[in-house]
């Protein structure tokens, strides 16, 4: 085969209990953008972590430039080309760009030599970056190009981006498209691993679908609809969550003004003067990239933290009250990580249930835990959102994150707070689970409750929220009704534009 | 009150001496932490070397051989801290003090009949005439060859760190484990590598109390060395230069109980046998205190479990 840059045949991986891959066939030409995705669990990560020699398969060969090509590890596979871009990125936070980027290389330069690298190829595709900055004190979007200019300074014949665009604005998704393409017109092979069906239907020229460990189709991503793509991906058909027309929304709810706090981690975000209003009925989505304090809000609204500032529950002023008095009062929040935050990895879901429940659900009357009712707590809360797991006696570390989600955010609502404040409720969860999940706040708050909803996934906030906010830098942006804003405006308010006057200012 | 009967010369150049068993075991476990370890066995470590060189010392009579055999020693008890925390993913806080305990068990039962022995004296570098100089003499050239050998390992350890790439890697495992496997660096290997080297050095502080310092076998001879050398690295931020500064901090401290002892200043001996404890308590407090910039310093992954996922 001519122009077949790439090939895998047959590649089968076990885990204990687990198929991760199971036969999986795969090719790449030079000079393509190549689309690979698949639901959580599907097998993406296990194929590319074979690539990029991380992992070695159980069964089946690969070439690369139509030699056999197996690494035993990622310098292997760095010293043939192949590179990749981590999701989650595979940063030092306490070093300097230039070491982060020297750890990345198999023959660093010396570090003069270096940063006069990292300009030029900074200048070349566009990425600026200051070689002597502390990583940690970046923004996402920067960090990104740090992984990426690590990647390109080892002039790689093969570059894997995983799932790359997920933290990053609108604007930066452009610049980054923009940055690819320019690679793959130099021939740079780019397999691309996403979940997000528009993008990989601008970007990229074919696609192999998985689900299960096996391939399950392979298309032209351009002629296919978003629909089609995510019904090939989940294997059924689904429906997207559908507002009520004739949604109203009801008097002022949660009210929160001039919300400060200092930040909670060394890196992160404080909040500056935070005000919103929610009606009940309405859904309030924040927007913004991450690390911009979304962390230190949920923190503030559930009670976690203390900040100054007047956070009112329909005219009640809640500072002062601590988590467990909010509940009481009717405001629940779940936060963001599913295993350690929201929920105790180790403990069954009748714990779990218990641990945020028992203040509205009275589940320890004279305080004496009623475990019967707990579980039975726990068990409605199974079957009102379809949870699968095999009992309430499971370990919460037990569940697929989209089971897991689901609990945790189902919990909250069969409390029937009068608000709700949700963190990343759809991160890292299959489509389907996610398509439930916004149905459920959506049904809440048809019934009269006050949603906060926080995220980094802009078409999720526009398909959910009635109106959106941006948060940038610890600051809130104007609260803005949905209908009356676009992406590219939102794009620019979390790219740290102040208003729409000034969106207005950039536009012109 | 006579202060006259301290010499500020003599003061300096004792404390350096006092600080050393300390600097050592500190350095060692700095590396070892900036690997991601924590190790709190070095009173452990401290004491086995102590009790196998002043053992080795005695009978083959070279006090060289001695450290030699408090390094190995030292190393070998730190390599069981490595495999059960490692390849084991044992806690490693609850490791680390049983190893405490049981080095100070075995050494005193190694040590036994060795109570009360005087060692081979150690070889003092002979300066010539530079050691007659008047204050450079006695500030500089009157030492034991370790104290000049100690120089040299915080200067190598400051430059690996620092500058050379196999120390970019080493700390870039103590900073995130996770990302330095994807980028392909063997985590468990630069651990057990730093670890080891952590258990050298403490066991060569514990033969420096034993065999230079003391010199004698007692049993607990390290008296709580390793805590307190394992309060430095965090007082000193990580950095091996403030190691140094901390380590004679420490010295003094125990030194000016001698002296004031000497002096006869009247305060009940235990309350000066304290100090060196209470001003480590203080400077955790202060260093704790201050919040931000301590754990900005800190390893990221410090303490935690690594486990490779594919």
């Amino acid at each position: 085969m001519t122009g077949m840059f790439f090939r895998a045949q047959e590649i089968s991986k076990s885990f204990p209990g687990v198929k991760a891959n199971d036969r999986v066939d795969f090719e790449m030409a030079t000079g393509e953008i190549h689309a690979l995705f698949g639901e959580n669990g599907s097998g993406k990560s296990t194929l590319v972590k074979t690539i990029y020699g991380l992992a070695q398969p159980d069964e089946g060969r690969m070439w690369l430039r139509g030699e056999d090509y197996m690494p035993r590890s990622p310098q292997q596979a760095r010293a043939k080309g192949v590179t990749m871009v981590f999701q989650h990125f595979s940063l030092f936070d306490a070093m300097s760009v230039a070491e982060n980027i020297a750890l990345g290389m198999d023959q660093p330069p010396p570090r003069a030599r270096l940063s006069e690298m990292i300009a030029n190829t900074g200048e070349r595709y566009g990425l600026p970056l200051s070689p002597d900055s502390r990583v940690g004190d970046l923004s996402v979007g920067e960090r990104q190009r740090v992984e990426i200019i690590r990647c390109l300074l080892q002039d790689p014949d093969l570059l894997i981006m995983d799932e790359p665009t997920s933290v990053l604005t609108p604007q930066e998704v452009d610049t980054l498209f923009a940055t690819l393409r320019q690679l793959v017109a130099e021939g740079t092979a780019i397999l691309y691993i996403s979940h997000k069906l528009e993008e990989i239907r601008e970007l990229c020229d074919r696609a192999t679908i998985l689900r299960g460990g096996r391939v399950v189709a392979k298309c032209d991503p351009k002629e296919k609809s978003a629909r089609e793509l995510a019904e090939l991906m989940v294997g059924r058909s689904f429906s997207a969550p559908a507002r009520a027309a004739s949604a109203t929304e009801g008097e002022l709810l949660l009210e929160a003004s001039g919300l400060s706090l200092p930040p909670v981690s060394v890196f992160g975000t404080g909040l500056t003067g935070v005000s919103f209003s929610v009606r009940a009925g309405e859904v309030l989505g924040i927007a913004g990239v991450a690390g911009n304090g979304q962390e230190e809000l949920a923190a503030a609204l559930s009670g976690e933290s203390r900040a100054s500032g007047s956070l009112r529950l329909d005219g009640v002023e809640l500072q002062g009250k601590g988590i467990n008095e909010r509940r009481r009062l009717g405001l629940s929040a779940a936060p963001e990580e599913r295993l350690g935050h929201s929920a105790a990895p180790d403990m069954s879901l009748t714990e779990n249930a218990y641990l945020t429940a028992a203040v509205r659900m009275r589940l320890s009357p004279g305080g004496i835990v009623d475990w019967s009712a707990a579980r039975s707590f726990a068990e409605s809360v199974m079957h009102s959102f379809d949870v699968r797991a095999a009992g309430p006696f499971s370990a919460a570390r037990a569940l697929s994150g989209g089971n897991l989600q689901k609990f945790v955010i189902g919990r909250e609502i069969l409390q029937t707070p009068r608000a709700l404040v949700v963190n990343q409720p759809t991160w890292g969860v299959d489509a389907a689970a996610a398509s439930v999940i916004r149905q459920a706040l959506l049904d809440m708050a048809e019934d009269g409750a006050a949603i906060v909803v926080i995220s980094q996934d802009l078409d999720e906030l526009i398909e959910i929220s009635s109106t959106i906010a941006v948060l940038n830098g610890g600051r809130l942006s104007e609260q803005l009704r949905v209908e009356n804003v676009t992406r590219d405006e939102l794009g620019l308010l979390m790219g740290g534009a102040k208003g729409l006057r000034e969106v207005a200012d950039a536009a012109a | 009150m006579d202060f006259g009967a301290i010499n500020p010369l003599t003061l300096i150049a004792t404390m350096i001496v006092a600080a050393m068993p300390v600097l050592f075991a500190a350095i060692g476990e700095l590396v070892v932490e900036k690997s991601g370890v924590l190790n709190l066995g070095v009173e452990g470590l401290m004491i086995i070397g102590a009790v196998s060189g002043f053992i080795v010392a005695v009978e083959s009579g070279s006090a060289v051989t001695g450290l030699f055999a408090s390094v190995f020693a030292g190393a070998a008890l730190a390599l069981i801290f490595g495999i059960l925390t490692q390849f084991f993913h044992s806690n490693q806080v609850a490791t680390g003090l049983a190893l405490t305990l049981f080095g100070l068990g075995l050494s005193a039962l190694l040590g036994q009949s060795y109570a009360g022995i005087k060692p081979p004296s150690f070889p003092y570098p002979d300066f010539g005439p530079l050691a007659d100089l008047p204050v450079l003499g006695l500030l500089l050239f009157r030492y034991d060859a370790l104290v000049y050998f100690s120089a040299v390992l915080v200067v190598a350890v400051w430059w690996f760190l620092g500058y050379s790439r196999a120390g970019l890697a080493l700390r870039a495992v103590g900073e995130n484990h996770d990302a330095a496997h994807s980028l392909g660096y063997k985590v468990v290997r630069t651990r057990i590598l730093a670890i080891l080297f952590g258990g050298a050095c403490g066991g060569l502080g514990g033969a420096y109390i034993a065999l230079i310092r003391v010199p004698q076998w007692t049993d607990g001879v390290t008296a709580g060395a390793g805590w307190i050398a394992l309060a430095l690295v965090v007082f000193s931020s990580w950095r091996p230069f403030r190691v140094v500064l901390g380590a004679c901090l420490f010295g003094g401290v125990t030194l000016l109980q001698l002296n004031f002892q000497a002096v006869g200043i009247e305060i009940n001996a235990a309350y000066l046998s304290m100090a060196p404890y209470l001003v480590t308590i203080l400077a955790l407090v202060a260093i704790s205190g201050s919040g931000r910039r301590a754990a900005l310093d800190a390893p990221d992954s410090l303490g935690k479990p690594f486990r490779a996922s594919a």
